[in-house]
């Protein structure tokens, strides 16, 4: 052993031609590195370009609004140079009417309404009027305005315009979270009546929660029975595990529709049962009941899979022992098996928790008005009130959280151990 | 998962109340998904079980919803059953022009997903990759941010670059959310892969890509499958990009069922979802044999 050390010490160890062995290695271990890169490269780049790119976008979009400030350049410059606070004057009146006008021949004025009735509603007719009789409008601009509409004077108005002239700005996300600026450009609570999303997604979280905890109390039993059983039974049993998995989202929620209704299958037999009256048919769906009952249906394998997976190994011994040594059933559950599925439990109800959170498709077909989740105001926004910025501030704060939730999830689970069937 | 010897009664009685909960969480899995075969085959436009359907009554079972999926939009549902009548439902009819829609993005999307897929797969699950786990998370997220942000991230993207409305972006799209599937089951058949096996082939003379045909690809490819598997099911099944990127005209299977669901619900919706179920019976049929194959050439064999 002495013997070898010295040798090195004295000459260090060289390939057959010569070079130092360990620049050898390091050389083909970069060269293994880059093999390895170079086959994960394209995929990277290609989510990348379809994923990363559009959701960075989204993102852009949720502090970017150019609708008022690219339309109606003269008062958006006006603003600029003027500081919050100042009196509009004759040149704000004039540079809003040379506005209007050429915002009226661009056809571009229902834009610009639009993006105000955002921050002040009802105030998109008085920009698509004003702009219908900006033909006329003539110096003095103030007069002329006030005239048209005395709604012009109002300061609360000139407060808003200041705050949409901005092409970036935060105030979606101020939106999204219930908040608003007032005239001076505070920060205050949005009227009551308007004030939702923050209800709503804690409602979200609530229901996710909820939704979590249920499959967790139904998953256990099942997967603790499928991983004591012997395994020719338990890939038998698996198979209901595993169908509802790869059987369609809609046709999942389609059934649910036809067992829950007023009409279906699960009133009509209690009614013919003569569990129920014929008045009393039970509201189950359209509602949060429904909500819940379908999505735990849709998540529970979700959960059973990674429970299974970490009991399968656990050794029945270790039951038996804390029996032997005169532990109840309860005791030997409690303090020697349950400690033993942490985490399966930890990977089930994050993995449950995560998908709930973001879930769309369900909610929107079976949730009626009680029912809806963060998701399908995001959707609405999009395809309804086209209040698109206010979409992607909602899109960006419930991504924010789902990340979390994943990288809590890369942590304490690892993505590596993320298996499917 | 026997009772043993010295359980008390009091044990006794919980172990079969236990049994009786089990069975009853696989019927709440199971139920749903088989209680749409008999109603899809109603003669009456219910959704529930009628008289003569409990009693038996062949008067009370049809086949209309069915027939309904094959004339549903055609242009001459009415005339006789001929040639051209068929050629009328194939090129017409909405279902049908929905299921090859649905084919042709699926199968073209799970292309994309499963080639990049299992060669990222290979990459990383090479010991000398570098920053393996940031891009193992990058890659999985797909499958975790949700699917309406992914959507609206998509709609903003597409109506930018010109995509939206265009079957690429479609495929694009659908490869995307299918790619983490793939790189999950892959990944699953890589652990344990003996990477003694590619250099004892390397030594033999092999060059790296007749390694590649020759010994890894057999042994990864009941993984390869169930992942392809995974990404047709996630691309056939997938609505909420196809709702915000696609065209009018540009109907899919889920998409003319999110339409029949939200609209007006017939029973017509019961029978696409039979067809769909038995198609999931034959997938998860294929893919458990798969994981069966794999397990025999790994010489893991179930205890």
């Amino acid at each position: 052993m002495a013997d070898t050390t010295s040798t090195t010490a004295a000459a260090p160890l060289t390939t057959a031609d010569g070079r130092s062995l360990k620049a050898a290695l390091a050389t083909a271990q970069s060269r293994a590195k880059r093999r390895a890169l170079f086959l994960v490269l394209p995929l990277f780049l290609f989510i990348v370009i379809t994923f990363i790119l559009p959701i960075g976008q989204m993102l852009h979009r949720s502090v970017k609004n150019d609708g008022f400030s690219a339309n109606m350049p003269a008062i958006s410059a006006w603003f600029a140079e003027n500081p919050a606070g100042t009196e509009p004057d004759e040149a704000a009146y004039a540079a809003l009417a040379a506005d209007l006008q050429a915002a009226s021949a661009a056809k571009t004025i229902g834009v610009v309404g639009t993006r105000v009735n955002y921050d002040m509603p009802g105030t998109r007719s008085l920009f698509t009027s004003s702009a219908r009789k900006s033909k006329d409008f003539v110096a003095p601009f103030k007069e002329s305005l006030l005239a048209a509409d005395a709604k012009w004077g109002d300061p609360a108005l000139w407060g808003v315009m200041r705050q949409v002239s901005k092409t970036y700005s935060g105030n979606f996300f101020l939106a999204a979270v219930d908040l608003a600026r007032d005239a001076d450009g505070k920060i205050i609570r949005a009227p009551e009546d308007r004030r939702i999303y923050v209800s709503l997604f804690v409602r979200t979280f609530f229901m996710a929660g909820l939704i979590t905890g249920i499959c967790l109390l139904i998953a256990f039993p099942v997967a603790h029975l499928l991983a004591t059983l012997p395994l020719r039974y338990s890939n038998l049993l698996m198979i209901l595990v595993l169908l509802p998995f790869w059987t369609s989202l809609l046709v999942r929620t389609t059934s649910w529709i036809v067992l829950l209704q007023t009409q279906g299958v699960i009133n009509n037999s209690l009614v013919a049962g003569g569990l129920l009256s014929e008045e009393n048919r039970i509201q189950m769906i359209y509602n949060q009941t429904g909500t819940i009952i379908a999505m735990t249906h849709i998540l529970l394998p979700f959960m059973i899979l990674p429970l299974y997976s970490v009991m399968r190994p656990i050794p029945p011994s270790y039951v038996r022992a804390a029996r032997s040594l005169g532990a109840t059933s309860w005791t030997a559950f409690r303090r020697i098996y349950l400690p033993q599925t942490l985490p399966g439990i930890g990977a089930g109800a994050l993995l449950v928790f995560i998908l709930a959170v973001g879930y769309y498709i369900t909610p929107a077909l079976v949730g009626g008005a009680s029912g809806q989740l963060i998701s399908n105001l995001i959707a609405f926004h999009m395809q309804d009130s086209l209040n698109w910025s206010l979409a992607a501030a909602l899109a960006a704060i419930l991504l924010g959280a789902v990340l979390i939730l994943y990288w809590l999830y890369d942590r304490l689970v690892g993505i590596d151990n993320l298996k499917l069937g | 998962m026997a009772l043993p010897v010295y359980a008390s009664p009091l044990e006794r009685i919980w172990h079969y109340t236990y049994l009786v909960i089990c069975a009853l969480i696989f019927l709440f899995l199971i139920a749903p998904i088989l209680i749409v075969i008999p109603l899809s085959f109603n003669a009456e436009p219910y959704f529930t079980f009628t008289e003569k359907m409990l009693t038996f009554d062949p008067t009370g079972y049809s086949m209309r919803w069915y027939d309904l999926l094959l004339t549903f939009g055609m242009q001459n549902p009415d005339a006789v059953r001929d040639g051209a009548w068929w050629a009328d439902a194939w090129n017409n009819a909405a279902w049908i022009r929905a299921a090859k829609n649905s084919i042709i993005i699926g199968a073209f999307s799970t292309l994309v997903a499963t080639v990049l897929g299992t060669l990222a797969a290979l990459g990383l699950s090479r010991p000398e990759m570098p920053l393996r786990r940031p891009i193992m998370a990058v890659l999985i997220s797909p499958m975790i941010v949700p699917i309406i942000i992914t959507a609206t991230g998509l709609f903003f993207f597409y109506s930018a670059t010109g995509l939206s409305g265009t079957y690429v972006g479609i495929v694009l799209a659908h490869a995307t959310l299918g790619i983490p599937f793939v790189i999950i089951t892959v990944t699953a058949t890589l652990v344990g892969f003996d990477h003694s096996l590619t250099r004892a082939a390397a030594s033999l003379g092999a060059s790296p890509s007749t390694t590649f045909f020759k010994v890894i690809m057999p042994l990864i490819l009941p993984g390869v499958i169930s992942g392809a598997l995974f990404a047709f099911v996630t691309s056939f099944d997938e609505v909420v990009v196809v709702l915000f990127v696609a065209a009018h005209d540009q109907q899919t299977i889920p998409r003319q069922m999110w339409n029949g669901i939200r609209e007006q619900i017939s029973p017509a919706i019961l029978s696409v979802a039979t067809i769909l179920v038995i198609i999931s019976i034959a997938l998860l049929a294929t893919v458990e044999l798969l994981r069966r194959r794999s397990e025999r050439l790994r010489g893991v064999t179930p205890r």
